[in-house]
């Protein structure tokens, strides 16, 4: 059906996640599109319901209330509108029973193992494993975790255009000894999708067409130099729909309530941040941490990655995080002591309760700081997979060499980050914005000067698939009820010592005096931004040995939007940025940082 | 939301308990409706499919990928035993003659003229699924296994670790505020299912294994002791698969926690008679959650449903989160307006009146669980 955005005035959305459906509308006022209601109610796809549309159909309920309009018929989405009652667009998003979950393979792990990777994640799928022919396992052992895995899907890439067949025929027998089933019951057939050397196509299909819901597609790794990850996303997209949602409890009654494909959740904020930095032309890091997994969004030199950490979360994951960081990495963003023993408890109960919230301050002070360290965990993992293609032949000049760079390297550059979005409950409801701010300055140690926001109620995944039926509703959205500005960090790189100054601030907003502010290393200042809507002119000197992003020593002048927290002017260092080893004296440091940002209410 | 609260785990001292006993894969089921069966009757089997194992025939051979076919010395679909030779070539100018033998037993299953490969399936595994339950069948999912019943008790603890099991129940303790120590444990425990109080050590724990003991139930355990139980740090709360001598149920959570009163109750009435533990637990989407069942008693008095009705002043209730972590006590006021907690979050509370000492605190609705009736 031929969507005609003139034509649509009123739009409602829903993202279906795991625990919680969210259902929001948007309407067109004089100002453009704004978002009017948003409701929620728990996600119904488990037993006892089986059925996702009756989540949505509370959700939806409550944004009727609200909103003080019918939207319902019965038992479905009044749609097309008539006259008040109804929206003329009903579109959803689902991240429901575990999300898309998908194994990939190639021929080389860091190759077309790596591309195939980036295509299943970047179309929103949680990657269970990557099997190559060179991961380190034998065949017996790939043949059995294939077996073991119960995937919604395969990706099998492998190998050139015009390479050799017989490996990539290897990687289908493999599969075909397994005989994988998929997770959704047993009574169809598991989606596989081959995106691998197209000489291999005709011997690949012999083995997979009649033992699989077979589909082929140009490959995603045409060249060694070159990804072509669009057939296969794309290809994720409509297998998602039409084998995957199509057997998950209620989908088939969801799916016929809008004109739009459900898309996974991920994939739809994908989508959004990937406009987002097309639209301010900057590069963009967004992340997105939930009680399970936490997603990272990058758009750098206009290439995008997606990464999703499965198991670091701050409920049911949270666990995890402890496990993987380790408890001293979660103490030292602790500015009180705390037992050991306890804390390990507290940790614990909250994974088996985790939908607790924190009563106390001390209490809120240490779940922020287990979010800084699935923040950072979560931040590495993404940097590790956002690379440039491996393998790939490369002219080196002698300072190349000399500089040791090398195939592979991450795209994510630090000093080139110019927004960084935070979402999902631990950012956006943080009882103080400032308290978003400083986790995410924490634990991404953005340099030079990058702009902070958060998302306001999560409304991503609905603005992002959107975004693919009307460009302009989703960005007018996003901007004015989503999207909360923060303000910005400015955070020189260089080491120094707590006696030396290290930078000088000059801030210059329209109808207000200009504001200057000299820093010393070590130090945190905030300083204070226009209200969002508005700018403010910053001049940023820094003293000899840093830098804010145009050589050491040299200013930086930028046109900076308001926000509701400030500048956060960061001197505690950068490249390295260490917290001092002594306990008594790096929770006096962490003390004063908070208090000079009045982070929290009290002393704590 | 419409759940502002936990709803409460399931403690009963009379329920109607159905369990679904599937195989992994369909196979034969061996019980029929109306049968009796105890927790260690095998009521189905089935075989799975072996391990395979790959053969590079081509590169082991040095033929042609295309003529690895003609080198079989046995057909596909023939069983081989390991050390049997399954392929053979003649090597350079066909002077000498290199043959490759079956690394395993089991049934050649497929040769591919493309890679020269030689896919061998091991011997299946057969797997058994039991009872679990004393009960009776009351259906068979053809091919798949059957549904036990069993009325009786039914506790449902909040985290666990290890696998089904059984045995007599015991209380090693004589209160709910007791610590389970490893002198309490005695050698008739064994094959028991011991109940302990408010915590349980590692050490007391060790003793268990070291005697034999089938399961222990107990209020609080520390995480520090469940790394040292483990060998490493569990990241998330998937388990039940765990192989470490015993089964481990927690009714409270993780530090010193009382044993609420009425599972203490529950349970130390019921001594001697045969329990059913499982210590799986999954806290994600389709929550499941560890559980002890203790078949025999009356009439169920109440249904799922009505046991987790809705939260209403008077309500009894357990606070499940710092600061009163544990301590148990009575709705006695629902304010409707969200209020501001030391964190400064804005959140729904209600006023809870403690059963002990009878003081009354203002606790957010997200931090307490309904002990259901």
């Amino acid at each position: 059906m031929e969507i005609r955005p003139e034509s649509i005035h009123s739009i409602l959305a829903t993202d279906c996640g795991s625990t919680t459906t969210k259902a929001i509308l948007i309407e067109q006022r004089a100002e453009g599109y704004r978002l009017v209601a948003r409701g929620e109610a728990p996600t119904t796809v488990e037993a006892p319901f089986e059925d996702v549309t009756r989540g949505v159909l509370n959700a939806v309920r409550e944004v009727e209330e609200l909103a003080g309009r019918r939207l319902l018929d019965g038992e479905r989405i009044l749609t097309p509108r008539r006259g008040d009652a109804g929206v003329d667009l009903y579109l959803s998003t689902s991240s429901a029973g575990g999300g898309l979950q998908m194994a990939v393979t190639g021929l080389v792990l860091q190759m077309t193992g790596e591309s195939a990777q980036r295509a299943a994640l970047g179309a929103g799928a949680i990657v269970m494993d990557v099997i190559a022919l060179n991961d380190g396992r034998r065949p017996h052992e790939k043949i059995r975790r294939l077996r073991q895995l119960r995937p919604d899907m395969i990706l099998l890439s492998g190998g050139t255009d015009g390479g050799e067949v017989r490996r990539v025929a290897e990687l289908a027998e493999m599969l075909v000894a397994a005989d994988p089933k998929a997770r959704l019951g047993a009574g169809y057939q598991l989606p596989v999708i081959y995106a691998g050397n197209q000489d291999a196509t005709p011997v690949v299909s012999g083995l997979l067409a009649q033992r699989t819901a077979f589909t082929a597609v140009p490959n995603l790794r045409p060249e060694l130099e070159r990804e072509n990850l669009k057939p296969a996303r794309d290809a994720i997209h409509e297998l998602f729909m039409e084998h995957v949602m199509a057997h998950a409890p209620g989908y088939k009654k969801l799916m016929t309530w809008s004109p739009v494909p459900i898309m996974p959740t991920p994939g739809a904020v994908g989508l959004i941040i990937e406009e987002v930095a097309r639209r301010a032309r900057l590069s963009v890091v967004g992340v997105d941490i939930g009680g399970a997994t936490t997603d990272v969004f990058s758009v750098f030199r206009g290439v995008f990655n997606r990464t999703v950490s499965a198991n670091l979360g701050m409920s049911y994951s949270v666990s995890n995080v402890m496990a993987e960081t380790g408890i001293e990495n979660i103490l030292r963003w602790v500015p009180f002591a705390v037992e050991e023993t306890d804390l390990r408890n507290r940790i614990k109960n909250k994974m088996i309760r985790p939908t607790t919230v924190p009563q106390q301050l001390e209490d809120l002070v240490i779940e922020q700081a287990i979010a800084r360290e699935a923040l950072r965990l979560a931040f590495e993992q993404h940097k590790a997979l956002a690379v440039g293609l491996k393998g790939v032949q490369s002219q080196r000049t002698i300072s190349d060499v000399m500089a040791q760079t090398e195939t592979g390297a991450s795209l994510v550059d630090l000093a080139e980050l110019g927004l960084l979005v935070g979402s999902g409950g631990v950012l956006s409801h943080a009882p103080r914005r400032v308290q978003a701010a400083l986790m995410m300055v924490d634990a991404f140690l953005p340099e030079g000067l990058t702009q902070l926001a958060v998302d306001s109620i999560f409304m991503m995944p609905q603005l992002g698939v959107l975004s693919q039926v009307h460009e302009a509703a989703a960005a007018q959205v996003f901007e004015r009820d989503c999207l909360v500005r923060l303000g910005a960090v400015l955070a020189p790189v260089g080491p120094g010592n707590a006696r030396q100054h290290c930078l000088t601030a000059e801030l210059h907003a329209p109808g207000e005096p200009s504001l200057m502010r000299r820093v010393r290393f070590g130090e945190l200042v905030l300083l204070p931004l226009p209200p969002p809507g508005a700018a403010a002119r910053l001049t940023a000197t820094p003293e000899r040995g840093f830098d804010l992003g145009h050589g050491r020593g040299r200013p930086l002048e930028a046109e900076l939007p308001g926000g509701v927290v400030g500048l956060i002017v960061d001197c505690r260092g950068r490249q390295p940025f260490a917290l001092p080893a002594d306990p008594d004296e790096r929770r006096g440091r962490l003390r004063a940082w908070n208090h000079a940002l009045g982070v929290y209410p009290g002393e704590v | 939301m419409a759940h502002g609260y936990t709803p409460g785990l399931r403690v009963t001292g009379s329920a109607l308990i159905h369990r679904e006993r599937r195989l992994p894969l369909r196979g034969d089921v061996l019980a029929a409706v109306g049968d009796a069966v105890e927790p260690c009757t095998v009521v189905a089997r089935t075989r799975l499919p072996g391990n395979v194992q790959t053969v590079n025939l081509a590169a082991r051979l040095a033929v042609d990928p295309a003529k690895v076919p003609e080198t079989l010395a046995c057909p596909v679909g023939a069983a081989v035993r390991k050390g049997q030779p399954i392929a053979t070539a003649r090597g350079l100018f066909g002077l000498a003659r290199h043959t490759v033998a079956a690394p395993a037993d089991g049934t050649i299953e497929s040769v591919s003229r493309v890679t020269g490969q030689l896919i061998l399936r091991e011997p299946p595994l057969p797997v058994e699924v039991c009872a679990y339950l004393r009960g009776v069948v009351t259906a068979v999912l053809p091919g798949e296994g059957v549904v036990v019943e069993a009325r009786g008790a039914l506790v449902q603890g909040i985290f666990g670790v290890g696998g089904e099991a059984w045995g007599e129940l015991v209380a090693a303790v004589e209160s709910p505020g007791d610590e389970l120590t490893p002198y309490r444990l005695r050698p008739e425990h064994r094959g028991m299912v011991v109940v302990g109080g408010c915590h349980v050590s590692f050490d007391a724990l060790a003793r268990a294994r070291e005697l034999g003991v089938a399961a222990v139930v107990a209020g609080g355990f520390d995480d520090a002791d469940l790394r040292r139980l483990l060998g490493r740090d569990l990241g998330v709360a998937v388990t039940g698969s765990e192989e470490i001598g015993l089964t481990l149920v927690l009714t409270e959570g993780f530090g010193r926690i009382r044993m609420a009163e009425r599972t203490w109750e529950l349970l130390a009435a019921r001594q001697g008679r045969l329990a059913s533990v499982s210590g799986a637990t999954q806290i994600r989407a389709g929550v499941l959650r560890p559980e002890i069942i203790i078949p025999g008693g009356g009439e169920p008095a109440a249904t799922h449903e009505e046991s987790v009705a809705g939260l209403e002043v008077g309500s009894l209730l357990r606070v499940i989160r710092e600061p009163w972590f544990g301590r148990i006590g009575k709705v006695v006021e629902l304010p409707s307006e969200l209020r501001r907690l030391d964190t400064e979050a804005l959140v729904r509370v209600l006023v809870v009146r403690f059963v002990e000492g009878d003081a009354v605190a203002v606790v957010p609705r997200a931090n307490v669980e309904i002990i259901a009736s």
